[in-house]
């Protein structure tokens, strides 16, 4: 399921992932560490919702 | 020449005669401030808009000459800081900008055209340290207070804190501290301010606050405005900020409307009226008069917020439907709401109202007021009842207003 940063729009793909933060493409939303923040803003994974497709 | 602490300099620009920054009016122009540190390695701290070089390079060169500058510290790209980089590293081309990454990458994308991908860039991180001499400066990250880009830069030996555009206000005036001015004038314009650049990102401005908030800070130097430097002036403002930041407002409502024949108007001074008679806070705006920048403010410090349109082709009358825009961008959050107006013979842009105010983060406390072509005596009447929900919200009975 793809996931949209609230506060700037930022929509995280799992079938893209986030190669150049170290996230895999493939890797749900759910197993992205806590640690990882929005590529784009910079907020961190509270800051996201999942995306009603 | 303007010292603002012991070899630390003001070189900024006063744009006296700017009346609208973005859309945000600014009756009282601005200021761009850049602060100059003449140190071992002299650092120039952001720039000016692109029209000011000329003024922040003679206040430059009261003090050193401009060759001699080692660092130019970019803590926001956007270009009212960022707009004399270019033209300053033509002066000085070996001077390093000190950015954020997302900074570094942001004026790559500004200022290509300006050779930007030639400049030196020293990116650096939350913590990090820069010497430039008997002083060492370090950053803290504040992504989204309020662009990704965005830092601030402390000097611990000075115990200043540049914040760039936090805790800013858009005021020109030859007065360069607060204390100068006045509090409570600073403060109405710092508070236009939040409201208007930083209110949808409270979470990341309270992360920025608790970061900072171990530092030992005399001073603040923001990049728009006055300078705060007097201890109880900064708290006061590092307060109001942590109370904004928290969507806190005050017991007050707001009347915001627009009006073809006078009805909507009609039931504008109707609710206030009502109001009125109990003694409640209540202020009025008509977007014929009012700056939608200047309503959001007064959205900000309200915890009602009543808004009323008329219906034109359908739709939410132009300059509401603008009105609202902004607010949503903006998200008040933590307030209640209603919606009144005339319509002809369609209610629909009603729908569009009560959803904006809604998407805002206002909670609406009842159905829409809404009455055809003119209200009359009972319908005005009618206004009692909401207004007795807005009596319970505003004198701290929640429980009572049915929401």
């Amino acid at each position: 399921m793809k996931y949209k940063c609230i506060v700037c729009g930022y929509i995280y793909d799992p079938e893209a992932g986030d190669p150049d933060s170290g996230i895999d493409a493939g890797t749900a939303f759910e197993q992205i560490p806590d640690t990882w923040v929005c590529p784009v803003c910079g907020v961190d994974k509270t800051q996201f919702e999942p995306v009603d497709e | 020449m303007v010292k603002v602490a012991d070899s630390i300099y003001w070189t900024g620009y006063i744009d006296w005669e700017l009346r609208n920054f973005h859309g945000y009016s600014t009756p009282g122009g601005s200021t761009y401030n850049a602060y100059l540190i003449k140190d071992e390695k002299p650092a120039l701290i952001d720039t000016v808009k692109y029209y000011g070089f000329d003024e922040m390079l003679r206040r430059i060169k009261q003090v050193i000459d401009p060759l001699e500058i080692k660092y130019i510290i970019s803590n926001h790209t956007e270009m009212d800081h960022s707009g004399s980089i270019g033209k300053l590293l033509a002066i000085c081309p070996k001077a390093e900008v000190v950015c954020s990454p997302k900074g570094e990458q942001g004026l790559k994308k500004h200022f290509d055209s300006s050779g930007a991908g030639n400049w030196k860039f020293k990116a650096v991180n939350t913590g990090d340290s820069l010497s430039i001499g008997k002083r060492t400066l370090s950053f803290y990250l504040t992504p989204m207070v309020h662009w990704p880009d965005s830092m601030v830069t402390y000097s611990k030996d000075d115990k200043i804190l540049f914040s760039n555009d936090a805790f800013g206000q858009h005021m020109a005036s030859p007065e360069r501290f607060v204390d100068e001015a006045g509090l409570d004038i600073v403060l109405k314009e710092a508070a236009k301010y939040y409201a208007n650049i930083v209110m949808p990102y409270g979470v990341q401005a309270l992360k920025a606050i608790e970061a900072i908030k171990q530092l030992q800070i005399d001073m603040i130097c923001p990049s728009h405005g006055l300078i705060w430097r007097r201890k109880s002036d900064i708290t006061a403002i590092i307060s109001k900020y942590i109370a904004w930041a928290n969507y806190e407002s005050q017991n007050r409502a707001v009347i915001v409307y627009d009006t073809m024949w006078h009805s909507t108007e009609k039931i504008a001074n109707k609710l206030f009226e009502l109001l009125d008679k109990e003694g409640l806070p209540v202020k009025i705006m008509n977007l014929k008069n009012d700056d939608p920048s200047d309503i959001v403010a007064e959205v900000m410090f309200s915890k009602v917020v009543i808004v009323g349109s008329p219906i034109l082709n359908n739709r939410v009358f132009p300059k509401i439907a603008g009105f609202l825009g902004h607010l949503k961008g903006l998200k008040p959050k933590n307030r209640f709401g209603f919606t009144f107006g005339s319509y002809g013979w369609s209610k629909g842009g009603f729908s569009e109202l009560e959803e904006s105010l809604e998407e805002s983060g206002i909670e609406l406390i009842d159905n829409g007021a809404y009455f055809q072509y003119v209200p009359s005596e009972p319908d005005l009447n009618s206004l009692a009842g909401i207004v007795s929900k807005v009596k319970n919200i505003l004198t701290g009975d929640k429980s009572r207003a049915g929401v």
